[in-house]
């Protein structure tokens, strides 16, 4: 049997979408014929012709169109060709997209897929992580599947939502991870905007998501050579935040650290810490600690890349840290 | 100032603002044009009295003197169509069935009003009913308009148009080049209408821009170009009916260009002293109303009674609607939903 990967579940998500529902379109540049710079949209374009259209180099547009033909009942999917390149469109997923429904009371139903996160040799302008950019923003939904099924239900989950969504696919997990068959139906398994235990503990609760969760559990593998039983929470969606698996897990443990491969200033590692700190203080048995990139532009040599983002070395010399607190 | 200048180049064709539009003017269309600029002058007079007295918190926005650029789109869309005005656009917005009263209810905060206090002034629509609401970002809802005629060409609607205004300063945008370009490949039935009212706040052209003719843009765009007189009714009638027709008619996006002079500051709060004597007394510092209804009168499509009688009428019903809407409630803090999600609830 085939196994699948997560980018092509995320093809095969956004083909069910469209097969299923004749008001999704797709939108982004290069994804036409082409099928996309990594192929997510492969075959589309021929199998539903007219709605997988090549877009100009015109990221705010591409939003922008995106939002009007949501205000006007489609469901569509922007494919932006890297994350990085979302702050072209920056405003109109922020100022436009987020804040219709509040202003108006018409709903803005677009997912905006991000090709996310680091990759060896991509650099400062292809790896970025903009999860907490755009979940500061009221209004926007930010999901970060970590792994295949979680990239194939949620994009349909992101698709059938009312609020914007801004998809964050990581674009190292796109070869890197298989499943062997995709779930039937989102929310088999977990309700949308609830947090997983992939891994149960006892010693020390490890939070992460998007890649970082294989980064985790690689450090919760090594650390069990030291005795101790690490719980990995994969928090799945960003914004909503699960908050409450959050608070159980570390009422389990007494002890967290949150992981993320994006710069610690004000991100969703800082959230998590604020929020446990402020919500479950009584909970810890030491300080909260938190492991994220290193507070420079994403290098682009690979053996810098390996060290400026977390990795399972680096999580499992934080917890050692932290189980000695 | 921008010079006249033909922009007939490839790519591009400027129509002539006389005799092509013989079908599309009639004495019914320009009666209602000019009953609407005179409800959105006077509306806006009572606007701005309001914010003197201190009842309008924020900015007021008025656009004297560009009504009759203003309502000439507005006139010539139809239910069905989309539309997405800009910060001067309180006659378009009339005539495409925005009211008095969601205007006032709009400035004035009233819980009754369509954006029921979360938004003020000229940020206001009904997006599902085809009225885009603003955002201050200039540029950013030429592409908006653009997708939900995508929307409709998806749902293999025909007939149905889009449009936007926008003022000189905004064409610098990356927003209105993106939309522009997206616009003119997807062939879409796309109005676009600069005011080039020369100043962008403070801004004079010659800070703005460095091309000697806006309409010069089109054929870049490859796109449809048309220049209208901004502050002639009845140029303006004849141009923008010509334009949204081959909109209609599926020749793709139509740019129209009018220059003209603001009467008025940017807002409310601004004297406007940055505009030199000498150009408000030139032809453009004409005021449009005054002038539609001179030729009005001239063609005996009204008399200057009827225009009396009007501005008796349109006035009683401002007042009394801003008596009404300032006493309605205001949006109660307490009993606010604080949440910005369609499909989930508080504290997400």
């Amino acid at each position: 049997m085939s196994s699948i990967t997560y980018l092509e579940a995320i093809r095969l998500a956004q083909q069910r979408a469209l097969k299923e529902d004749p008001r999704v379109f797709i939108y982004g540049q290069d994804i036409g014929v082409f099928g996309g710079a990594f192929k997510a949209t492969k075959n589309l374009a021929k199998e539903f012709p007219g709605r997988v259209l090549d877009a100009p180099i015109s990221e705010d547009a591409m939003v922008g169109l995106a939002i009007g033909a949501a205000i006007e009942g489609m469901r569509p999917i922007v494919e932006m060709q890297f994350a990085d390149f979302s702050t072209c469109g920056f405003n109109q997923i922020v100022n436009q997209a987020a804040t219709l429904h509040y202003r108006t009371g018409t709903p803005c139903p677009i997912v905006v897929r991000l090709p996310s996160g680091g990759t060896p040799g991509s650099g400062p302008f292809h790896s970025q992580s903009m999860e907490a950019i755009y979940a500061h923003y009221p209004g926007l939904v930010v999901m970060t599947p970590a792994t295949v099924e979680d990239a194939y239900t949620m994009m349909l989950e992101a698709v059938a939502l009312e609020d914007p969504v801004i998809f964050c696919e990581h674009k190292f997990l796109y070869y890197h991870l298989k499943a062997e068959k995709l779930p039937k139906f989102p929310g088999e398994e977990l309700p949308f905007g609830k947090a997983r235990i992939t891994r149960p503990g006892r010693d020390a609760t490890v939070v992460a998501y998007s890649a970082m969760v294989h980064e985790a559990l690689a450090a919760a593998e090594e650390l069990t050579q030291d005795g101790y039983d690490i719980e990995v929470v994969d928090l799945r969606t960003v914004r909503p935040i699960d908050t409450d698996t959050i608070l159980a897990s570390v009422a389990r443990t007494g002890r967290l650290l949150v992981v993320g491969e994006a710069w610690p200033w004000g991100g969703v590692a800082a959230e998590v810490v604020a929020r446990v700190a402020t919500e479950g203080f009584g909970l810890l048995d030491a300080p909260p600690q938190r492991l994220n990139a290193k507070e420079t532009p994403v290098p682009y040599h690979p053996a810098l890349w390996g060290t400026h983002r977390p990795t399972a070395s680096s999580v499992a010399n934080s917890l050692r840290q932290l189980l000695e607190l | 100032m921008t010079k006249p200048k033909s922009a007939k180049t490839k790519g591009s064709q400027e129509k002539s603002s006389t005799g092509a539009t013989a079908g599309v003017l009639t004495a019914e269309l320009a009666r209602r044009a000019y009953r609407t600029m005179l409800e959105a002058r006077l509306l806006e007079e009572k606007l701005a009295a309001l914010y003197r007295s201190g009842k309008i918190v924020g900015g007021v926005f008025l656009g004297r003197g560009q009504e009759a650029l203003s309502v000439s789109l507005g006139v010539h869309l139809r239910r069905g169509d989309i539309y997405a005005p800009l910060i001067r656009d309180q006659a378009g917005r009339l005539a495409f069935g925005d009211t008095i009263l969601d205007t006032l209810r709009t400035y004035l905060g009233s819980s009754l009003g369509s954006m029921r206090g979360r938004d003020g002034n000229i940020h206001r629509g009904r997006p599902s009913e085809g009225y885009h609401a603003m955002i201050s970002h200039l540029g950013a809802m030429v592409s908006t308009v653009c997708g939900s005629l995508v929307a409709k060409r998806f749902r293999g609607e025909k007939g149905t148009v889009g449009a936007t205004c926008i003022g000189e300063g905004g064409t610098s945008t990356g927003s209105f080049h993106e939309g522009m370009n997206m616009a003119a490949v997807e062939k879409l039935p796309l109005v676009v209408v600069v005011a080039n009212n020369q100043y962008s706040y403070s801004t004079p052209n010659d800070r703005q821009f460095a091309c000697s003719d806006l309409l010069a843009k089109a054929a870049g765009y490859g796109v449809q170009g048309h220049r209208a007189v901004g502050n002639d009714l009845v140029d303006c009638l004849s141009v923008i009916g010509e334009a949204v027709a081959a909109a209609r008619r599926g020749e793709g996006p139509q740019l129209v260009v009018a220059d003209l002079l603001r009467l008025v500051g940017h807002g409310e709060h601004d004297d406007a002293s940055y505009i030199p004597e000498a150009l408000k007394k030139s032809p453009l510092g004409r005021d449009c109303l005054e002038l539609a209804k001179q030729s009005l009168v001239e063609r005996e499509w009204l008399s200057e009674e009827e225009a009396a009688s009007w501005h008796k009428a349109v006035e009683k019903d401002v007042e009394e609607t801003a008596s009404k809407v300032l006493r309605e409630p205001a949006p109660d803090p307490t009993e606010e939903d604080w949440n910005a999600f369609a499909s989930l609830g508080r504290n997400h």
